[in-house]
C-alpha cells in the first residue's frame, strides 16, 4: 500500500502552485460543510430542550434540560435504551471484528495461492458485491425462520459476518502489502500456514484490516432492514430499530420525541468520536483500482 | 496507488499459468481451502441458500380448502410463474419502481455532482478550509440512515424547520418537504446528505493518484484551474464516477430505512412507497411470503442486471483487472 492515509498534498511551493486563494471555491466548500452540519448541530441543541420547548422555542436555541432528558431516557423501561446501545456494540463490533478475520483469511488465500476453483470463487464473490445487503433481508428471514433462528442475536450477527466487499478489499491489501518473498522466507524457516498468516500476514495488513473493519462496522450499524425484520423482542433491538420504534410511538405521545432526539444524540456520539479518531484509515481503494485501469 | 496490482506480481513458486490445470494432483495445496472455508460457509448459509430458498418459495403458493380453518385446510402447492405474473402486473409494484427510478434520477446526479465538486475543490491548492470541510462533509457517513432520517424528519416539521422560520421572517411561505408531491425530494435530500461525503472521499482519493506534473505542464501551457479540473481531472476520475454511480443505483433501488422512518411524521408515504417496503408489507403485514418472494427475486435480478449491465456498458473498465 503506497498510501495508508490521505495526506494533504504537500504543495510544491513553486510559484504556480502558490496562487491567491479562491473565494468562490472556498465559499462553496464551506457552504457544503454547513449543509452537513445542519442536522448534527440541531440534535445537539434539541436534546437540551424539554418536550414543551421542542416545538415552541427557536430551533437552534439551546436550553438547559440535557441531563434531565438523559435521565428520562435512561429510566425509560428500566434502561432499555442502554440495552439497545450494548446490542448495537455487539452487532456492529463483534460482527465487524469476526467479519474482518474471515475476509482477511479468504483474501489472503485468493491473493497468494493458486488453487483450482479460485477464479470461480472470486467471480461469485464479486457478484455478491453487486447484490448486497437489504434485498437479502427478507430471504434471510424466511430461511432463518425455518431454522428457528429468528428473534435471536444470531439472526442479526450471522448474516453480518460475510462481506464480499471486505474479502475483495482484503485481497487487494494482501497482494499490495505482503510481498511473496516474506511469505517464502517464513516458510523456509519452517512456519506452518496458519502461523504465516497470523504472525506475518495479519500484522503487515493492519491498516487494511482497520479499513475493512470500519466499512463493515458502518455497514452493520447502517443495516436497518435486517434487524427490523429478524427481531420481534425489543430487548434484542439495536439502537436504530429501537429509536424508530420510539418515533412511531411519538405520534400518540409527543413526549416521546424528546427521548428520541436525546437517544439519537447519544447514539451518534460514540460513532462520531470513533470516526474522528480513525479518520486517517478511511481509504477507498475499490475506486482507486478503477482509476488504475 | 500501487494497491490494485493484486495478482501476485513477483510470485516465484506458486505461479501456475492461469488456464492450465495443475499437472500433478499432489501439488494442489490444502491450505487455501482451509482459509476460504469460513467465508464460503457463510456465503452459502447467508447469501446463496436464502436466495435459492426464496426462488423456490416464489414458485409456490397456498391453496385454501373451504374456509381455510382446521388442519390440512391450507396446503402449499406449486404455483409456477403465477406469483411473478402477480408481481409484474401489480400496480403498487410498478408505481413503487417508477417512484424509486425517479428518486434515483434525483439522488444520483445531485449526490455525485456535489461529491465531484467538493472533491475538486479539496484538490485545488487555491481553496482554503480544506481539512475542516473534508472532515465535516464526510461526517454524515458515520450517521446511520435511520438517525439521519429521524433528524431531517424533525427539521422538516414546520414548527421546527429553521428554513420555514427564516422564510417566515421575510414573509415568504416555503413549500413543505413532506407535502404529497415533494416528499420524494425530502427523502432524496436525506440520501444526498448521507452519501455526498463518502463519494467525495472516493473521488478525492482518485484525484490524488494523478501525478501533479500533469497540472504543472498544463499551467505552463496557460490553462486556468477550472480548465485543468474540467479537461484533465474529470476525465481521469470517470472510472471512479462509474463505480460510485453503480453503488448509488444499488442503494437507490433498495431504499427502505429513510421512508420507513419518516412514515410516522407524514401521511404522504404509503406502505408500498419503495419496492422493499412493499416486500416487507407483503411478507409481514399480509403474510403472503410467496408473492413477497417473487417480488424479492424480481428486485434482486433487476439490481443485478442493472448494475452489471451498467458496468458492461462502460466496457467493464472498473473490474477489468480483477476479473480475469
Amino acid at each position: 500500500m503506497s498510501t495508508a492515509t490521505l495526506p494533504d498534498r504537500t504543495t510544491g511551493t513553486s510559484g504556480t502552485a502558490r496562487q491567491r486563494p479562491s473565494f468562490v471555491g472556498t465559499g462553496l466548500l464551506v457552504v457544503g460543510a454547513v449543509y452537513c452540519l445542519v442536522p448534527v448541530v440541531w440534535v445537539f441543541m434539541a436534546s437540551t430542550k424539554s418536550s414543551s420547548e421542542l416545538f415552541s422555542t427557536f430551533t437552534y436555541a439551546p436550553s438547559g434540560n440535557l441531563f434531565s432528558n438523559i435521565s428520562d431516557l435512561s429510566s425509560y423501561r428500566d434502561g432499555l435504551f442502554w440495552r439497545w446501545m450494548v446490542n448495537t456494540a455487539l452487532y456492529a463490533g463483534v460482527g465487524a471484528g469476526l467479519s474482518t478475520v474471515v475476509s482477511a483469511m479468504a483474501g489472503y488465500a485468493m491473493a497468494k495461492f493458486r488453487f483450482p476453483g479460485r477464479g470461480v470463487l472470486f467471480n461469485v464473490l464479486l457478484a455478491g458485491v453487486l447484490v448486497p445487503g437489504v434485498v437479502l433481508a427478507v430471504p434471510q428471514y424466511l430461511l432463518f425462520a425455518k431454522l428457528g433462528l429468528t428473534n435471536t442475536y444470531w439472526a442479526v450477527l450471522l448474516p453480518s459476518l460475510i462481506s464480499p466487499y471486505g474479502i475483495y478489499l482484503a485481497r487487494i491489501y494482501v497482494s499490495a502489502a505482503v510481498p511473496d518473498e516474506v511469505i517464502e522466507a517464513a516458510r523456509t524457516d519452517g512456519a506452518k500456514d496458519l502461523r504465516v498468516f497470523s504472525s506475518i500476514v495479519m500484522p503487515m495488513m493492519v491498516p487494511g484490516l482497520v479499513t475493512i473493519f470500519l466499512f463493515q462496522f458502518v455497514a452493520i450499524w447502517n443495516n436497518f432492514m435486517l434487524p427490523f425484520v429478524m427481531l420481534g423482542d425489543d430487548k434484542l433491538f439495536p439502537v436504530t430499530v429501537g429509536l424508530s420504534g420510539l418515533l412511531n410511538q411519538g405520534s400518540q405521545q409527543p413526549a416521546m420525541y424528546t427521548l428520541v432526539i436525546t437517544g439519537a444524540l447519544l447514539s451518534i456520539l460514540p460513532l462520531l468520536a470513533l470516526f474522528l479518531l480513525l479518520q486517517r484509515f478511511w481509504q477507498v481503494d475499490l475506486a482507486a483500482g478503477a482509476v488504475k485501469s | 496507488m500501487t494497491s490494485i496490482t493484486s495478482e501476485p506480481n513477483s510470485g516465484t513458486v506458486r505461479r501456475v499459468p492461469d488456464q492450465t490445470p495443475p499437472r500433478r494432483r499432489s501439488r494442489v495445496p490444502k491450505a487455501p481451502y482451509a482459509f476460504v472455508l469460513p467465508a464460503v460457509f457463510l456465503f452459502v448459509f447467508s447469501i446463496a441458500i436464502p436466495i435459492l430458498y426464496t426462488a423456490y418459495l416464489s414458485l409456490r403458493t397456498v391453496k385454501v380448502e373451504g374456509l381455510g380453518l382446521g388442519p390440512g385446510a391450507r396446503t402449499e402447492v406449486w404455483a409456477g410463474l403465477e406469483n411473478y405474473a402477480g408481481t409484474l402486473t401489480d400496480r403498487d409494484f410498478l408505481s413503487s419502481v417508477l417512484r424509486v427510478l425517479g428518486y434515483g434520477l434525483v439522488v444520483i446526479p445531485v449526490m455525485l455532482g456535489l461529491a465531484l465538486l467538493f472533491a475538486l475543490l479539496l484538490d485545488s491548492v487555491r481553496v482554503r478550509a480544506r481539512r475542516f470541510s473534508r472532515l465535516v462533509i464526510f461526517m454524515p457517513y458515520a450517521v446511520p440512515a435511520v438517525i439521519s432520517s429521524l433528524l431531517w424528519g424533525f427539521l422538516y416539521l414546520p414548527a421546527v424547520s429553521p428554513f420555514t422560520y427564516a422564510a417566515d421572517q421575510v414573509g415568504v411561505t416555503l413549500p413543505q418537504p413532506m407535502a404529497p408531491g415533494l416528499v420524494l425530494f425530502g427523502i432524496a435530500n436525506i440520501a444526498v446528505w448521507g452519501g455526498v461525503g463518502f463519494n467525495m472521499i472516493v473521488l478525492y482519493t482518485a484525484l490524488r493518484s494523478i501525478p501533479t506534473e500533469l497540472y504543472e505542464a498544463a499551467r505552463i501551457d496557460g490553462c486556468s484551474e477550472v480548465q485543468i479540473a474540467w479537461r484533465i481531472k474529470v476525465p481521469i476520475v470517470i472510472p471512479s464516477l462509474i463505480m460510485t454511480s453503480v453503488f448509488g443505483m444499488i442503494t437507490t433501488l433498495q431504499v427502505f430505512a429513510e421512508p420507513t422512518v419518516l412514515r410516522p411524521l407524514t401521511n404522504n408515504i404509503s406502505t408500498s412507497w419503495s419496492p422493499l417496503m412493499m416486500i416487507y408489507r407483503d411478507a409481514f403485514t399480509r403474510n403472503d411470503i410467496y408473492s413477497a418472494s417473487a417480488t424479492s427475486v424480481v428486485l434482486a435480478v433487476a439490481t443485478f442486471v442493472l448494475s452489471f449491465g451498467f458496468l458492461r456498458l462502460v466496457q467493464n473498465r472498473a473490474f477489468a483487472q480483477e476479473n480475469r
